[in-house]
Order: C-alpha cells, then sequence, then structure tokens
C-alpha cells in the first residue's frame, strides 16, 4: 500500500508526461479556436516546468529551478508576442478561427 | 568566483545588444521617417561589431561561470552570420520603403533575432541555449508578421509562431529529461557523464529525440518543415531573405556544438536520426519543389534540400564532414543572398511580383539581372565550376570517405532532380516570351551585394584552398588531437 501512496520521482515524470501529451494533442485535435492553441503551448512548458521542478528536488542540484524561473519568463513574453500576432491576424481576417488560417497552401 | 567575470569574450555580443537598444531610443525619438537611418546605422553596428570579433583572441576560452564560450568554431561562425545579417539588412532597406512598412523596429528586430543567434553559436549550457534560441525565435515571429495590413503575412507570422512554440516545447521537454538523467544543463558536464554509460536509459534517448526534433524544426529540415514554405512565401521578401540566410547558420552551428560536444558520445544514436531527417529533406527538397509556382515557395523548399545536404556531412562526421558542412552553409548563404537580390528586385508597376512566370523574358528586358539569375541557379544546382558545386562536392567526398554510399547517392539523385527545378528558372527567363516586362530598377546596395556574390561563386574555383582552410580550422575546436584529413589531399 505504502509504494502507492508515497508520491516519488517516477509520479511527478508521468504526471508531465501527461500534461505534455495534452498539450501536444490539444494543439492538433483543435479545429476551433487559435486561443486554446495558446492555452495548449502554456500546457506543453508547464508540463516541462513540472519536470524540471521533479528533477532538481530528486537531485538536490538548483539548476533545474533556475531553468523552470527563466522558462516562466519566456512563456510569458511569448504569450504576449503570439496574442499581438493573434490581434493582427484577427483585424486582417475578422475571425480567429483554426480554418480560417489556411490561405497558404501547397 | 569574481575572478571568473571575463566579459572580453562577449564583447561583439553586448555591442549589438547596446546598438539595438540605442537604436530602439533614436527611433522612438525620430518615429517612422528614421527608418532608413537606423537601418544603416545597424549596418554599421554589424560591421563594427566584425571588427572587434576578428580583435579577439580565437582560443578556447569561457565566459559567465562556462555558459558561454568562444572558440574559434563559434567565432567562424558568427563571422559568417554577421556578413549574413549585413546583407540581408542592406538588401531590405529599399524593400521596406517601398512596401510601405517603413518602420525603424525592423532593423532593431534583426539587430535582436543576431543576438540571439551569436548567443546560439556560443552556448555552452543548455539554459544559455534556450535563452539565445528563443531571442532569436520570438524576433522572428514578429518579423514574419511585419506587413500589419497583409493577410498573408499575418498569417506566416501565427503560422510560424504556433508552430515555433511547439518546437520550443520538444526541446525544453528533451532538455528536462537529459537534466534529468545526467544531473546538469553544463555541456561540458553533460558529455562526461554520457561517456562513461554502459547502458543507455530509455529517458536519454527520448531527451535526445526531443531535443534534436525541436533544432530540425528551427534548420526547418523533413519532416519538420512544413511551416517553411508557407511562412516563406507570406512573410515579406525582405524578411524571407534574412530567414533564408541567417538563422540556418546559426541553428546548424548549434547543431553541430550539441552533436559534437555534450552528445558525442551517443553518436551511434543521433547518427540514425539524422541520416534518416536527411534523406527525407532531400527528396522533399526536390520532388515538392517541382510543382511550385511562386519562387518564395520554390526557394523554401530549395532550402529544405540544401538543409538535407549539410545534414550528409555532419552524419559522415569526423573532421572533414563536419567542416565540409561549414564550408557548405557558407556558401549556401552566399549564393542565397544573391538570389535574393534578385528577387527582392522583381516588381511590376511598384508592387512585388513573386511568381515564377513573372521573370519570363528577363533576358531581354533587364540582362543583367538575368545572366545573374543564371549563374546563381548552376551555382546552387551545382554546376561546376561555380562554388555550389564545391560545396556538395565536399559533403558528398566525406560521405563516401566514411561509407555513406548509399546517403551519396541519394544526394546525387536528388541535385539532379532539383536541377530541374533551378533549370526551369533559367528557361523561363531565357526562352519564354516577355509577357509584362518587370521594373527593371535596381538599387546601389543590392548591385553591390550581387556583384560580390558572383565574384565569390565564379571566383570560388581558382582560390579555394583560403576557404577550405578555414572552414578545417574552425571545425578544429571538436577534434583537438586528431589529424586533419584534408591537409593530406592537397
Amino acid at each position: 500500500m505504502d509504494m502507492f501512496l508515497e508520491v516519488g520521482l517516477s509520479h511527478y515524470l508521468t504526471l508531465a508526461a501527461l500534461i505534455f501529451t495534452i498539450g501536444v494533442f490539444g494543439m492538433f485535435l483543435n479545429r476551433k479556436n487559435v486561443i486554446v492553441i495558446l492555452m495548449s503551448i502554456e500546457l506543453m512548458l508547464l508540463a516541462v516546468n513540472i519536470n524540471f521542478v521533479a528533477f532538481s528536488s530528486y537531485l538536490n542540484d538548483l539548476a533545474g529551478q533556475v531553468f523552470t524561473m527563466f522558462i516562466l519568463t519566456v512563456a510569458a513574453a511569448e504569450a504576449a508576442i503570439g496574442l499581438a500576432i493573434l490581434v493582427v491576424f484577427f483585424r486582417n481576417k475578422g475571425s480567429i478561427a483554426v480554418d480560417e488560417i489556411s490561405s497558404l497552401k501547397g | 568566483m569574481m575572478d571568473d567575470f571575463n566579459l572580453i569574450p562577449l564583447v561583439p555580443e553586448i555591442f549589438i545588444a547596446f546598438v539595438a537598444m540605442g537604436l530602439l531610443i533614436v527611433g522612438v525619438f525620430h518615429g517612422n521617417s528614421s527608418a532608413r537611418v537606423v537601418s544603416w546605422a545597424s549596418v554599421l553596428g554589424c560591421v563594427i561589431a566584425i571588427i572587434l570579433l576578428l580583435g579577439l583572441s580565437w582560443s578556447p576560452q569561457t565566459a559567465l561561470n562556462n555558459f558561454f564560450v568562444f572558440d574559434k568554431f563559434s567565432g567562424f561562425m558568427k563571422l559568417i552570420l554577421l556578413i549574413g545579417v549585413i546583407s540581408s539588412l542592406a538588401l531590405s532597406v529599399r524593400y521596406i520603403i517601398q512596401e510601405g512598412m517603413e518602420r525603424f523596429e525592423y532593423p532593431v528586430l534583426i539587430l535582436f533575432a543576431s543576438l540571439g543567434m551569436m548567443f546560439m553559436l556560443s552556448a555552452n549550457n543548455f539554459l544559455a541555449l534556450y535563452m539565445g534560441l528563443e531571442l532569436q525565435s520570438l524576433s522572428l515571429y514578429v518579423l514574419a508578421a511585419f506587413h500589419r495590413h497583409s493577410r498573408k503575412a499575418a498569417e506566416a507570422g501565427i503560422k510560424y509562431f504556433l508552430l515555433g512554440a511547439l518546437s520550443s516545447g520538444m526541446l525544453l521537454f528533451g532538455i528536462s529529461l537529459i537534466y534529468g538523467f545526467t544531473g546538469s544543463i553544463d555541456f561540458d558536464v553533460v558529455g562526461s557523464a554520457l561517456t562513461g554509460l554502459e547502458a543507455l536509459p530509455l529517458g536519454l534517448i527520448i531527451g535526445l529525440v526531443f531535443v534534436l526534433a525541436g533544432l530540425v524544426f528551427k534548420i526547418s529540415a523533413a519532416p519538420f518543415h512544413m511551416w517553411t514554405p508557407d511562412v516563406y512565401q507570406g512573410a515579406p521578401t525582405s524578411t524571407t531573405a534574412f530567414f533564408a540566410i541567417a538563422p540556418k547558420v546559426a541553428a546548424m552551428g548549434l547543431l553541430i556544438r550539441l552533436l559534437m560536444e555534450p552528445f558525442g558520445a551517443l553518436s551511434e544514436q543521433w547518427v540514425q536520426i539524422l541520416y534518416f531527417v536527411s534523406v527525407l529533406s532531400m527528396v522533399v527538397g526536390s520532388f515538392a519543389a517541382i510543382v511550385q509556382e511562386d519562387i518564395k515557395r520554390l526557394l523554401a523548399y530549395s532550402s529544405i534540400g540544401n538543409m538535407g545536404y549539410a545534414l550528409i556531412g555532419l552524419v559522415a562526421g569526423g573532421p572533414q564532414g563536419v567542416s565540409a558542412v561549414v564550408l557548405y552553409l557558407l556558401i549556401y548563404m552566399i549564393s542565397t543572398a544573391g538570389v535574393f537580390a534578385v528577387v527582392l528586385s522583381m516588381r511590376r508597376q511598384g508592387l512585388s511580383a513573386t511568381k515564377i512566370s513573372d521573370l519570363s523574358g528577363l533576358s531581354k528586358t533587364a540582362p543583367g539581372l538575368a545572366y545573374a539569375m543564371f549563374i546563381l541557379m548552376f551555382s546552387i544546382s551545382g554546376i561546376p565550376p561555380l562554388a555550389g558545386f564545391f560545396g556538395k562536392l565536399l559533403i558528398f567526398n566525406a560521405a563516401v570517405a566514411e561509407g555513406y554510399y548509399v546517403l551519396a547517392t541519394f544526394g546525387l539523385l536528388t541535385s539532379v532532380v532539383a536541377a530541374f527545378y533551378y533549370l526551369r528558372i533559367v528557361k523561363v527567363m531565357f526562352f519564354d516570351d516577355v509577357q509584362d516586362p518587370l521594373d527593371a530598377e535596381v538599387p546601389f546596395a543590392r548591385r553591390f551585394i550581387l556583384a560580390v556574390v558572383l565574384c565569390f561563386v565564379i571566383g570560388f574555383v581558382f582560390k579555394p584552398m583560403p576557404f577550405i582552410h578555414m572552414a578545417d580550422n574552425a571545425v578544429s575546436p571538436f577534434f583537438a588531437g586528431q589529424v586533419v584529413v584534408t591537409e593530406q589531399a592537397e
């Protein structure tokens, strides 16, 4: 019973892998809204953060937590730029549906 | 730790950062009318950065607690990179004015992207790698969507952003696994942790695959190439020129350092992945380009194919293979700058024209441009005695020397297929009837760049050895203690 109650490294890694997979699938299966894709990207980055913090605690090494702070900062900048590009897109097309991103093909 | 606080190797980067921020302030005070001045000032800034770079001691040294490494390899790659940045800035000044997107942020963003690329080339730590890569990517996302009133540019921007963010996520997931299984994010420590391993943990292999997937995306090799044609076509042509010239050099340089230093011990694993990526890129790059009508899209597929050829050298490995990759990148970058000087000049009644059929009869309306494009197309398709031929020759030579006969054969066959679409452009220019002549106006900066590029492409055959030696010298830090093979081949 103890084995299931004690939360160890492998549980965190499994959780992170699951969240990462949900993020990737959210990106490809979603056919409606670009905002949902931005949320999926955020989910992927958070999964990576869980990985880093779990390893950092397991290895007793601070580098992983420092890395996490950097990822959080970059993710904020990335979201800002993504939303700015999305606004430009909306002004041109009048919609942010994923199906609208299809005029370039070939 | 204060004695480690040596900022001398970072001087070119610090200088570029100050120039970029200073020009941002200048732009804010003087508005968009300063775009032209800011552009030429950034060219000047890059020239001074090159001088600073050449003034540094190129012996291996690290800074910032081993985050940053400066050696012959990063020095040489930064030199190529800065030359590429200068040429793409000089090419784009007139274009951004003509297209009505004359904003001072454009050159500033190019400078910030270049700063990120310089950090990528000098990264000696996964954190430094990630920060450099993101500084580059975030600037490039904005540059792709820079033409705010164009639907295509907005779409290109959003596509590039979404897929770029996905690739960053994969890269990070890979880095987190490598950190967990080796206990460090420092390249040197990761390298030594991997050297003594008896059995490789599965997590490590997964991490390696994710990191490679993220980086292969950045060099736009198949199967992670799907963004390239759309972004090349949709983005403003000056941005496309920058995309084709600079980030390839930086990402390939980063990949070389990563595979030679920390992942050197895992070469059996990554060679298989890169083998597959290389074959697929060559096939996609040559066959998918045949049906293209838009010249920017065609050049996108051409860049995918060219990255496939460059990866052959990396698969072959050894001093010969890696130095062939460096030389190939140099030749590719220079000829691409020339091609884009022509493509940027394709305008009709003040609007940019990008169809291949728009070139028809160019030999009659603008013979200078047509002959320049003719030489460049022959060079890129690898016809002797032009520079592109030697790039491919050295790559295939390295592959054959290491026994990768199948890969070299694939390379040869796909070059033949690729030659078809390069020569189709020549055919359209020389044998098709003039339908609607293009404006034959080519500004001085483009003429100058075209002249330099043509001198290099034609003159390479007379003096190839200095360039080959430079490339050998650049990769020597990875093979310290090994004899450089090309010395004997002379």
